[in-house]
């Protein structure tokens, strides 16, 4: 299979007046041609800022210090901003978090579609047909009439897809999704879930979805990583990932989420909090909460192993995981 | 609008990681408000070590004599030495901007707390007087109640008094509306504490820090408007040395003197911009205290 | 609720509010010590000449009566006659607001130039050099006392080098420009000053939100980002404050006309109180109410365009 993105040792900080906040600490993943590529993480692990490296949207105070972000062949790091532009949009989109501070409040939504249409030199006609056929594509129903509505005139779940046919107008081949349903109510998040599933099929597109939510994943990833504090702790393909956790904060996540298999009893959630970004500790960062740690384990990090195909993880006792039982059974 | 602060909102990354930083080292810009108020209140404290001659000794055979080695700021057309005057003149200023601010800070908080805890017709009859007074701009109501009451220092404060409660009783009063309804107060109504202890004990305390904030720079304001009140005439009535007034007597002489008007505007700049400073400095503290 | 109908139902609300002020400057006026009459006509005065005068004047009849013989000619724009210019006072305040007018014309448009380009710097490069800079900057004008910069100025611009006239309005056109361009600038500092805070803080808020990153992502140049985002938003803030502001212009006219002895209304406020000239002080302070009343309905209507979320209630 084809690799369509492959980021190679990023490292991006956010450089204060009193402190470095190093938000992504040598990340390494790729992402197959047509797959849904997963990063999972809680908050503060860094899967933002890897997201926003990916389009270079990083600002100042912050910056990419390192790495390779390589696009088809290409290495975005280290061409111009001019010639990034003609990436952005294009090539490669992103949606957010949040519908509502996504868009723009003053600017109705037929302009921000316009935006987005800029470059292909359309006529204003054209332009309109365009953006009542992508609102009809995901979704909203009487787009003429919802062309010149203001973003707060929606509800959260028509903003959010507002927001999908805005990022999908130029037909990207690789949509970044940071948190899409998170801000969601349950009901709605599954009916985005759905779209972005349909709307990559028809498309062909790529697609990094940022996430906490396990659920998520398993409904929408082809393929998954597991950050933590800046850094990835274990990736592999979904079943694998879930069937077979081999890193004690995989194991920690999922028994910490509720699901309706019967044999899981009580929900454990992982004590304690994550390291301070700005003070990395030595060591494993996440030594202080974990149950199989050791004493190596707060001195010397481990190295991203692979312990079988495509299955990725840096922990020094892998061996004591061996027997722990995933979410599923295969 | 997004309130979280966490890595996720990238562009707050600013407020992860809060140190606890030494009060002084916090802002530099306290502590340069600080000397300069320092600096005006040794003026106007001990003016008789600072002054080099009396400030009100005429001499008309040393007038309009331009900056020199014993008349520091040259002299005016009575002969009397600009460095003593405007010395002597920190003590005036200093004092009036204070005062003219602290009885209306009190007594539009007081009025604001009461509006805003009690509301109904208090804060009807209250809102409705903050309508009336919202159609003057600050220096025409000013001027027209100095020009009642004529002029003199005393009727300045009283005219500033009259008018400078209303801001502070916006801010109290809207802070009251937001804090009211907060759950810690409806558990302490729940509990049957007094109305008094939880207006003074427990709205106050957090409804403060707008006051004091734009009570550092009401203190400027006010010291402005007295110096412009004085310039006109209308505020400190001679032979009581004041900024203002002495840059108004300098007017007539702008084409052979100009340091008569020159100097003592510059020290209420300073003092000004100290006030100021502090007022932002405690704004700064206050804003990153609350986290 | 449509924008005519937003006004009318503000005029409505505003009536009982003028009523009000009217009694209050009316009564205000009255309590200022010393007879208009005896004022007017000196030393020489008999008391036949006092009381025939005071009955030309109708100083004579009750005081409810006075008022509503105010308030009738107040309607009829008939506002009496100044003692001290003998001539109607509407067509004295005409002759005079035009100064005022162009005074505060350009008040606004050197605080907007100023306070534009240093604040939307100041908010992209925040907490860095110029950030720094332009705050002091701020914070110091703010400190002025404006009768004061207007001196100095007039020392600098006006008597060491003669570039501005030494006060005084002119008597053509391009004199009347060159007279106001000091006091303009004099004034339109501190406006500057916290419009310039305002667009700071306004640039940092919003470069803050995701709506920007999520224009970029689209492929937007530097420059449309600017004009339709940051900006754009940005904007309504300041414009909102700009409109508050002129209301504050006309405070402190009174002070820069008579700084720069500019016949405005202003200086004319002041005259008259030194003048006694009663009819004269209730027409200004009237008309600088009704002004800022009038500007604050405007505000209101100008920030329900700005803005599409909020609606003109």
């Amino acid at each position: 299979m084809k690799k369509i993105l492959e980021v190679n040792e990023l490292v991006t900080s956010f450089i204060l007046k009193d402190e470095t906040v190093q938000a992504v600490q040598d990340v390494s993943f790729y992402v197959n041609e047509g797959e849904t590529f997963g990063l999972v993480g809680e908050s503060g692990c860094g899967k933002s800022a890897t997201c926003r490296s990916v389009l270079r949207l990083i600002r100042d105070p912050g910056k990419i210090i390192s790495g390779e972000i390589i696009y088809k062949g290409k290495n975005l790091l280290e061409i111009s901003e001019k010639d990034m532009i003609n990436y952005r949009g294009v090539e490669i989109a992103m949606i957010f978090q949040e519908p509502m501070t996504a868009l723009n409040p003053v600017l109705t939504i037929r302009k921000q579609i316009y935006e987005a249409l800029k470059r292909q030199n359309l006529s204003k006609n054209e332009m309109d047909k365009k953006a009542i056929s992508l609102l009809k594509k995901v979704g909203i129903s009487s787009p003429e009439q919802r062309l010149d509505n203001y973003p707060h005139q929606f509800s959260g779940g028509m903003r959010q897809r507002a927001m999908i046919a805005i990022s999908l107008a130029s037909e990207p081949n690789l949509l970044v999704a940071d948190e899409p349903t998170t801000a969601l109510d349950v009901t709605i998040q599954d009916q985005i879930i759905k779209l972005i599933n349909n709307l990559k099929t028809e498309m062909g597109m790529s697609i990094i979805l940022v996430t906490h939510d396990l659920g998520v994943v398993a409904q929408m990833c082809d393929r998954v990583a597991v950050m933590y504090a800046g850094k990835i702790m274990e990736s592999a393909d979904t079943v694998t990932l879930f069937s077979k956790p081999r890193h004690p904060y995989t194991i920690g996540l999922m028994s910490s989420m509720p699901h309706t298999d019967k044999q899981h009893g009580k929900l454990i959630p992982i004590e304690g909090n994550p390291p301070n970004l700005s003070n990395p500790p030595h060591g494993c960062p996440f030594e202080p909460r974990c149950r199989f740690s050791e004493e190596i384990c707060k001195t010397k990090e481990a190295e991203l192993v692979e312990i079988s195909e495509g299955h990725t993880t840096r922990c020094h006792f892998v061996d004591k995981l061996k027997d722990i039982k995933g979410i599923i059974e295969i | 609008m997004s309130n979280k602060i966490d890595t996720e909102n990238l562009n707050d990354i600013s407020l992860l990681n809060k140190k606890k930083t030494p009060l002084l080292k916090r802002s530099m810009s306290i502590n340069i408000g600080v000397m300069l108020v320092g600096f005006m209140l040794i003026f106007a404290i001990f003016p008789d070590l600072i002054a080099t001659h009396n400030p009100t000794d005429i001499n008309f055979s040393d007038m309009l004599q331009a900056p020199s080695s014993v008349h520091y700021f040259g002299t005016d057309n009575y002969g009397r030495d600009i460095f003593s005057r405007v010395v002597y003149s920190a003590r005036v200023d200093l004092t009036i901007g204070v005062i003219a601010t602290i009885v209306p800070l009190i007594a539009g908080t007081i009025i604001g707390l009461l509006a805003g805890y009690y509301g109904k017709w208090i804060d009807t009859i209250l809102m409705r007087t903050l309508d009336v007074f919202m159609a003057f701009p600050f220096m025409v109501l000013v001027i027209a109640i100095v020009a009642v009451l004529g002029p003199g220092i005393n009727n300045v404060y009283i005219a500033i008094w009259l008018v400078g409660w209303k801001e502070y009783a916006r801010l109290v009063r809207s802070r009251v509306l937001v804090i009211k309804n907060s759950e810690y107060i409806q558990a302490a109504k729940v509990l049957g504490y007094s109305d008094a202890r939880i207006i003074l004990r427990h709205i106050l305390p957090n409804a403060i820090s707008p006051v004091i904030v734009f009570g550092a720079s009401d203190v400027v304001m006010c010291m402005l408007a007295a110096a412009a009140l004085s310039f006109l005439g209308l505020g400190v009535q001679p032979p009581t040395p004041e900024w203002g007034s002495i840059i108004a007597d300098g007017r007539a002489y702008i084409n052979t003197a100009w340091w008569i008007t020159a100097f003592p505007g510059l020290f209420l700049v300073i003092a000004g911009t100290g006030f100021s400073l502090v007022g932002d400095g405690l704004s700064d503290i206050i804003r990153t205290k609350g986290r | 609720m449509s924008t005519l109908n937003y006004v009318i139902k503000r005029i409505l609300q505003i009536i009982p509010v003028m009523i009000i002020v009217t009694v209050l400057i009316f009564f205000m006026i009255r309590l200022i010590p010393g007879d208009p009459v005896t004022v007017l006509l000196g030393d020489k005065a008999t008391p036949e000449m006092v009381k025939l005068l005071t009955i030309k004047m109708g100083l004579d009849k009750p005081i409810y009566i006075q008022y509503l013989l105010f308030m009738k000619g107040l309607l009829t724009f008939d506002l009496g006659n100044s003692l001290h210019y003998k001539i109607p006072v509407s067509e004295l305040i005409s002759k005079r607001f035009v100064i005022t007018i162009v005074l505060t014309f350009f008040t606004v448009i050197f605080s907007v130039i100023i306070s534009f380009f240093t604040g939307y710097t100041a908010g992209l490069k925040k907490d860095k050099l110029p950030d720094q800079i332009i705050r002091m900057g701020a914070l110091v004008a703010l400190s002025m006392p404006q009768f004061w910069v207007g001196l100095i100025l007039l020392i600098a611009f006006a008597v060491k080098i003669s570039i501005f006239p030494v006060g005084g309005w002119g008597s053509t056109w391009p004199e009347h420009i060159r007279a106001v361009i000091l006091p303009a600038f004099t004034q339109s500092l501190m406006t500057a000053a916290l419009l310039a805070r305002n667009l700071r803080n306004g640039v940092v808020d919003t470069l803050k939100m995701d709506f920007v990153d999520f224009a970029r992502s689209k492929g937007l140049d530097d420059s449309s980002i600017k004009r339709d985002h940051i900006i754009r938003n940005a904007l309504i803030s300041y414009i909102t404050l700009l409109s508050m502001r002129m209301a504050y212009m006309l405070g402190g006219s009174i002070i820069i006309e008579t700084v720069f002895a500019l016949p405005g209304i202003g200086a004319l406020m002041i005259e008259s109180i030194y003048s006694r000239d009663y009819a004269v002080i209730q027409a200004v302070v009237i008309i600088f109410a009704a002004i800022v009343i009038t500007v604050n309905i405007l505000t209101d209507i100008a920030y329900s365009f700005l803005d599409p979320r909020v609606t003109l209630e």
